[in-house]
């Protein structure tokens, strides 16, 4: 594997940049290997990555139905933020966040991380009184958080309406916050793992489990039967398909959450907004396309596409926070299936099949996850113990009744 | 844009409607005698189909009629619509 450099980009432009090789082998499935992950996400790569790179455990095939990085992940809005609300929460997000500050380096792959900041606003005194618990919370958690009033919002915010239909009374920035390249996590961690010896198998769907005496022996699929020792699934919005042919069920349900990009325009927004109001939120990404989204459809969905009343709503905050992109065109509109559990908070560790483990019920957030949710899933199938970190995301919560409910607590959309 | 047919005021835009989720969920009889599981798995745990789903929806912003609908959460065609105390239709493979 060719080392990315700047030295390496000159002598590859000498040769007309015809010398590169394909970033990870497109590999052939064994027969057996010690672990298994489903779903080659973001997830799924990066907990074969962290396998591979902290626990010394090679033997892995990332199986993937599509082309890895071809469900949320490659479908998301890019948002990279830890401002929650509970300390389980925190402690995890931010550390998610710091791996991601030291990922482009430490993949030798440039995942565009840009920290830009991330703003929410209040739009009513309640509104600014959560704010206000919120940037509390947070600091007593020991991320960071600033809480500004409407005119230094103003200043800061570039376009921003001055007088939007729902007035805008404050503001929180998480200033690490940012966006970052969607497909490079997906194919930094893919590469990286691939020089680590894992296999990378597309095109290989995943069709049911062998399962004896309630431990996970094996997987069938399209590509045959592969033995293992332990599995690892993140398959997102398909999670309760697969739990199903594993003989479980999941608290989960699947959503179509929808996503917008227009037509390319100059650097005209510096910075990522995120309304209540409307569930608005925005960004630029560095090819100059707005990136706009907004809330679920908010019914039970495997189609990857969304509802015009959505983008319809979504368009209409757009343009309530920002008039002037009022003529700007709309490239594209697509969908990704999210799994949605009732407290937002993920399910990472052990499934009712012993040597079968979960990462899942990420919703609409887990992008920002994806360093945190592979390092940790990565640590409980090599070493057999939850990592501190997730440890309070088991599945057993919703009997236990410990729910982490930031879908009430932190007052945004994850 | 799904195109709901409400039993009580005809077919209206899936934005007067809300999804109320699977149906039926009962509850369990005998709270006090139901374990922690049963429970949970009552209040938490769903089907979450993948292809022909039955679910109840609410006519929020029209009659304010709750009923029910077997609809394919991959294609959303809607299948059958039936009163929401109704069992579940049995539909063919050809519906
Ligand atoms: C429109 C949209 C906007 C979003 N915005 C943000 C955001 O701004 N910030 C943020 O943090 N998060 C965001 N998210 C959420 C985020 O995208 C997801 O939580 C995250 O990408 C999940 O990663 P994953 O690896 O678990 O799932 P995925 O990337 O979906 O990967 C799962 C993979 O499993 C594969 N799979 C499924 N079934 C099988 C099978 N039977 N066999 C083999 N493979 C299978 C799929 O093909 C897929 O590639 C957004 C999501 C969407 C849809
Ligand atoms: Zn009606």
């Amino acid at each position: 594997m060719t080392r990315y450099s700047a030295w390496s980009l000159v002598r590859a432009g000498f040769a007309g940049q015809r010398t590169w090789g394909p970033a990870w082998r497109d590999a052939t499935p064994r027969k057996r290997y010690q672990a298994i992950i489903i779903g080659g996400g973001g997830h799924g790569l990066a907990t074969a990555y962290y396998l591979a790179s902290r626990h010394g455990i090679r033997d892995i095939a990332v199986l993937e139905r599509g082309w890895i990085g071809g469900g949320n992940t490659g479908r998301n809005t890019t948002v990279i933020r830890s401002n929650y609300f509970y300390p389980e929460s925190s402690r995890f997000y931010d550390f998610s966040l710091t791996l991601y500050e030291g990922l482009s380096r430490e993949l030798n792959y440039n995942i565009m991380f840009s920290q830009r900041g991330m703003w929410s606003f209040a739009h009513d005194r309640h509104g600014v009184e959560m704010l206000r618990r919120s940037v509390n919370a947070m600091r007593l958690n020991g991320v960071d958080a600033e809480y500004h009033e409407a005119d230094e919002v103003q200043r800061r915010i570039p376009g921003l309406n001055p007088s939007p239909r729902f007035p805008i009374l404050a503001g929180l920035l998480q200033p690490r916050g940012g966006t970052a390249r969607h497909d490079a996590v997906a194919w930094g961690y893919a590469r990286a793992a691939d020089s680590l010896g894992v296999d990378i198998i597309q095109n290989c769907d995943v069709t049911g489990f062998d399962i004896r005496g309630g431990r996970i022996v094996g997987v069938q699929t399209t590509q045959g039967d592969i033995a293992a020792e332990c599995v690892g699934m993140a398959v997102a919005g398909h999670s309760s398909v697969m739990a199903e042919r594993a003989g479980f069920r999941l608290p989960i349900i699947s959503y179509a959450l929808q996503a917008f990009v227009s037509e390319p325009l100059k650097p005209v927004f510096d910075t990522v907004v995120l309304a209540p109001s409307t569930g608005t939120y925005l960004s630029q990404s560095d090819k100059g396309e707005l990136v706009i989204g907004s809330g679920l459809d908010l019914f039970p969905s495997y189609a990857q596409r969304g509802s015009l009343p959505v983008l319809e709503h979504t368009a209409a905050g757009l343009i309530d926070l920002f008039p002037q992109f009022s003529r700007v065109r709309l490239l594209r509109q697509w969908a990704g299936i999210v799994d949605v559990v009732a407290d937002s908070t993920p399910i990472l560790g052990e499934s009712p099949v012993k040597g079968l483990y979960l990462n899942c019920g990420w919703g609409t957030g887990g992008f920002k996850a994806i360093p945190g949710g592979g390092f940790c899933l990565a640590h409980h199938m090599a070493t057999g113990e939850a990592h501190p970190l997730a440890a309070a995301f088991s599945l057993d919560r919703f009997r236990t009744g410990a729910l982490i409910d930031e879908a009430a607590a932190s007052g945004i959309a994850h | 844009m799904l195109l709901i047919e409400c039993p009580w005021c005809g077919p209206r835009a899936e934005s007067e409607y809300r999804c109320g989720g699977e149906s039926p969920i009962v509850r369990p009889a005998d709270p006090a005698a139901t374990d922690d599981a049963a429970w949970a798995d009552y209040l938490f745990y769903r089907d979450n189909v993948k292809g022909l789903s039955f679910e109840r929806w609410h006519h929020r912003f029209g009659c304010g009629l709750w009923f029910n609908i077997a609809r394919d959460t991959v294609s959303h065609r809607i299948l059958a619509i039936y009163g929401i105390t109704d069992p579940r239709p049995v539909l063919g493979p050809g519906a």
